[in-house]
């Protein structure tokens, strides 16, 4: 295998590191380092193709942006909406991330081992055979998955009893699926969702993911297999169509 | 969108400007150019006992001339000077920065407990509302605000903050949007002791405004934060309320959870929030305020501006981004995402 592109960013400002990522994705490079990362915006901006890229540090927001097939990893935290309107491909974050994780998205997958913040996965969606997978190792604040529109949602809430204790989970959701572990207090739900029984089926459904989950952070995912869920969709099919207009 | 960071270190050890001009500029996607600032606390030690007035004139023909005379009016200046600032090509300089050294007379005021603080704040307010040419936008003792608009290395550079140490620092990236930039429009914004920066928009200006201003308080800036220094002088000068209990009349919960609290806390919440319903902040904010005593920061209570706490020993960072912190502080220990509303207090330890 050729050798990985080793980059030290430190002091760079995103543009040039961006454009050079994109040229050696372009020129066939299928595995890029940067060291040293810190706070560089947009890493990943856009990339289309299979590379891997490894992102040792801290970087910027919307990390992965549009990003459409690569994998990034990255061993630090990340800030605002990682993943933000990511198209196909995986971020696998080894820390916590900010606010709006998932923004939009709408293929691919995103991987938090730590917390979130708020709105995590607001207005995810789905289109036919693509749908975001969101899954969160640790707790997420207020307003998880707001605006849902499709796609999965799912907190393990490792460490944290309940799972998740922040207001307004689902608000406004009107496609997709929010899956938490445990119990969800029926006053954390925000208007238009609702709490639905969470099958075997669903479990089946949920076991690969649970299971890819674990295995790139090396936990064991016998507990997650093996526990109860709650499962929050939109409470009905279209339950804001009366908010705007009138039929 | 704008860029915040804060830092104050418990014991009073004093840091120099170097390491938050770094920080504020791994941010400057977060501002336009038009404005940033940066505060101070502890900078003027062989001062300490005078209010640092720091001025805006447009020449120093009339308004310095009316600015000497209601300063003199009200007490001794026993210091004055320009700000030394030095050229940079991208800023423009639109004002000259003055600082006096200012001891009022403490017998020209009764009816209060603060005599030399109400007076400051009213010559504040006379001469920033009728003194063309002349703006105060820093009067606290032993601190100082230096600001323009510009990017934050620019203004940085323009009065060299390097050669000031304070134990507390907060500085501020620009973004305007709902008015036009301007120098006296950059943050920090000050009054006496209390200094705030700001990433958001105040949407209840107008009713908080109408407020402050039943109580002598006079808007100026042309832009929302500003109330939020006068809000917190109100309330935590002259009502004497501690800072928790500032944030929770300024964004406190939602009924809902107050319905839930134990029955004293019930009560006090519903009380504070009757009595200050004018005083609360509706719209998204991010805000760190310091005063000598330390710093408070807190978001609005669904959280649509971002805010992340760091501590490593003494020292407290807060900023918009973790990045930032890690700029001004490598070794930071600890890194968390405070819950929307609830106030993140850093005191001196005396």
């Amino acid at each position: 295998m050729a050798e990985p592109l080793v980059i030290d960013v430190k002091g760079m400002h995103y543009s040039p590191l961006n454009k050079m990522i994109r040229k050696a994705v372009a020129t066939g490079v299928k595995e890029i380092v940067l060291n040293n990362v810190l706070g560089q915006r947009f890493i990943g901006n856009g990339v289309r193709g299979d590379a891997k890229i490894i992102v040792n540090g801290v970087p910027g927001g919307d990390l992965g942006m549009f990003m459409s097939g690569p994998e990034c990893e990255v061993f630090g935290n990340a800030e605002h909406a990682p993943g933000n309107t990511m198209d196909q491909g995986s971020l696998i974050i080894h820390g916590s991330a900010g606010d709006a994780v998932a923004h939009s998205m709408r293929g691919g997958k995103v991987f938090v081992e730590g917390n979130i913040g708020y709105r995590g996965g607001i207005h995810m969606k789905e289109y036919e055979g693509k749908r975001p997978i969101l899954v969160v190792g640790g707790t997420s604040h207020a307003f998880l998955g707001e605006y849902m529109a499709g796609g999965l949602i799912l907190v393990l809430g490792i460490g944290n009893e309940p799972a998740v204790q922040d207001r307004g989970i689902g608000s406004g959701i009107h496609g997709g699926e929010i899956i938490i572990r445990g119990d969800v207090d029926d006053k954390l739900l925000g208007v238009g969702a609702k709490k639905v029984e969470f099958t075997d089926d669903d479990l089946i459904r949920l076991t690969p993911v649970i299971e890819d989950f674990c295995g790139r952070f090396d936990i064991d995912p016998k507990p997650f297999l093996d526990t109860n869920y709650s499962r929050i969709i939109p409470a009905s099919a279209r339950p804001f169509a009366g908010k705007y207009t009138w039929e | 969108m704008c860029g915040i960071i804060g830092v104050i270190d418990r014991t009073m050890s004093r840091m120099d400007g170097s390491s938050i001009k770094e920080a504020l500029s791994l941010m400057d996607e977060r501002g336009s150019g038009e404005g940033a600032g940066y505060v101070a606390y502890g900078i003027y030690p062989d001062y300490a006992d005078c209010y640092a007035i720091h001025v805006f004139f447009d020449n120093l023909l009339e308004p310095k001339t009316k600015v000497d005379a209601i300063l003199e009016q009200w007490g001794r200046i026993v210091h004055q000077e320009e700000i030394p600032t030095y050229e940079q090509p991208r800023l423009k300089k639109e004002h000259i920065s003055w600082r006096y050294f200012f001891k009022p007379y403490a017998d020209q005021t009764v009816g209060t407990t603060n005599p030399d603080d109400d007076n400051v704040k009213h010559l504040v307010m006379d001469i920033n509302a009728n003194v063309e040419g002349a703006l105060i936008f820093s009067s606290g003792k032993n601190l100082g605000v230096f600001k323009a608009s510009g990017w934050p290395e620019d203004v940085a550079n323009y009065f060299r903050i390097e050669d000031y140490k304070g134990y507390i620092w907060l500085a501020h990236n620009r973004y305007p949007t709902n008015t036009a930039g301007w120098w006296g429009g950059a943050h920090p914004f000050n009054l006496l002791d209390w200094s705030v920066v700001h990433n958001g928009e105040i949407t209840s200006y107008g009713t908080n405004r109408r407020y402050v201003e039943g109580h002598g308080y006079e808007c100026t800036m042309l832009t929302d934060t500003e109330v939020v220094a006068y809000l917190f002088d109100l309330l935590g000068r002259e009502h004497g309320l501690p800072p928790e209990v500032v944030v929770k009349a300024l964004a406190p919960p939602f009924w809902d959870e107050i319905d839930e609290m134990p029955e004293k806390d019930e009560e006090f919440m519903r009380t504070l929030r009757l009595t200050y319903g004018p005083a609360l902040m509706n719209g998204p904010f991010a805000i760190v305020v310091a005063t000598k005593d330390g710093i408070v920061a807190f978001t609005d209570r669904i959280k649509l501006r971002p805010l992340i706490v760091g501590e490593n020993g003494p020292r407290l960072y807060i900023s918009s981004e973790e990045a930032a912190i890690r700029t001004m502080d490598p070794d930071v220990e600890k890194i968390y995402m405070p819950r929307a509303g609830e106030p993140v207090i850093g005191r001196v330890i005396e």
